[in-house]
């Protein structure tokens, strides 16, 4: 776990960029990232999801223990870094929560509205998704992202994510790129990364899900989404619907063939 | 009621490193207007005797990590750690030196 820390993530790479003067020196913000790692509670998500995993629930009474997740039934190894990925049983593509409120659905006979219920949780009350999550991704750690791209639909969700993210609407007429779309720009001491280049996109993309330290709280990649989403003024995007499993592909084809180092810790 | 704690204890030359995460709201003062709930005391266990008695307030953050070094330790030894809140609840959790 704690090697997980070494990786440079946002903060050092903002430093780098913006103080290029001070990149011979031991970055503070590294040091802060290095000390932030050693700390991350994230183990205790990935046990409260491996609990969540096994309990049996729903009408059906049933664990998602059987869930199919790309890789077979209930296979856990490697998972998290095949997705997003084409499901033939449903007919498209889908990420993983998106796959696990399938899992909800279908093996414990939950309704759609009482599984997406609060899928976003918070620091008090953690949500079953970001358990779960944690958990899962956990199983992938040090693999290489490896999103599904032979399938026709596959590449339809990747070009509809890249067109999403460049398409500007609501009522300040922003995209994902609006903010995300030129190097060195930040928010505060944020850096926006670029993610449509590969080389920004890789450290970043490994890295989810992730707790977030600022807020104590574990954090999805659905979440992400959303609450760009919020921040651009746009209507509420649907939990696991085509528009964010779309985005997804992207950002994750972008990054493909980064080694998962996550579930991280982020500022 | 309390949730998952976890632990590791790594044997080096001549001590023991043990890094144990502890699930806990640890709200302040502040934050709860006037109902804090935080761990108070921590104790560490080698081998059913108290080694480390620690006392931490409202100033540490949720979720805590704490990592200790202990002098000699034994592949086996049997550390443990637990906790009480300022309600009174308590968690506890064991492992044996790696």
């Amino acid at each position: 776990m704690m090697k997980r820390a070494l990786a440079c993530t946002a903060a050092c790479a903002a430093v780098l960029a913006f103080a290029p003067a001070l990149a011979q020196q031991p970055s503070p913000f590294a040091e802060y990232q290095r000390m932030a790692t050693e700390s991350a509670p994230v183990e205790l998500f990935e046990l409260g999801g491996e609990e969540l995993w096994k309990k049996p629930q729903g009408p059906k009474g049933v664990s998602l223990e059987k869930c199919d997740l790309g890789q077979g039934p209930g296979v856990l190894k490697g998972a998290y870094a095949g997705l997003p990925r084409y499901f033939a049983d449903v007919d498209r593509v889908m990420d993983l929560e998106t796959r696990l409120l399938h899992c909800m659905m279908t093996l414990q006979g939950r309704s759609r509205e009482e599984a997406a219920k609060g899928v976003f949780g918070n620091a008090d009350r953690p949500s079953e998704m970001e358990y779960l999550s944690a958990y899962i991704a956990g199983h992938s750690h040090g693999m290489p992202l490896r999103p599904g791209m032979s399938h026709a639909k596959e590449r339809a969700a990747f070009e509809l994510g890249r067109k999403l993210y460049f398409h500007r609407a609501g009522s300040w007429d922003f995209s994902c790129a609006s903010c995300h779309g030129e190097e060195d720009k930040r928010i505060r001491m944020s850096q926006l990364p670029v993610l449509y280049k590969p080389a920004v996109a890789r450290p970043l993309i490994a890295t989810w899900p992730a707790y977030r330290v600022s807020n104590s709280q574990f954090k999805t990649i659905q979440w992400r989404m959303n609450d760009c989403y919020r921040q651009m003024r746009m209507p509420e995007p649907v939990f696991g619907s085509e528009a964010m499993v779309a985005l997804v592909q992207f950002l994750t084809v972008t990054a493909q063939g980064e080694p998962y180092r996550g579930p991280a810790i982020k500022r | 009621m309390a949730g998952p704690m976890k632990m590791r204890a790594t044997l080096g030359s001549g001590y023991t490193d043990v890094r144990v995460l502890m699930t806990h709201p640890m709200a302040t003062e502040q934050q709860t207007k006037g109902q804090p709930h935080f761990i108070q005391n921590l104790t560490v266990k080698l081998n059913g005797k108290t080694v480390i008695e620690g006392e931490i307030s409202q100033a540490v953050s949720r979720n805590p990590v704490f990592s200790f070094r202990l002098k000699g330790g034994a592949k086996g030894d049997k550390i443990e750690v637990s906790w009480l809140d300022n309600k009174g609840d308590t968690n506890r959790t064991e492992t044996a030196v790696a």
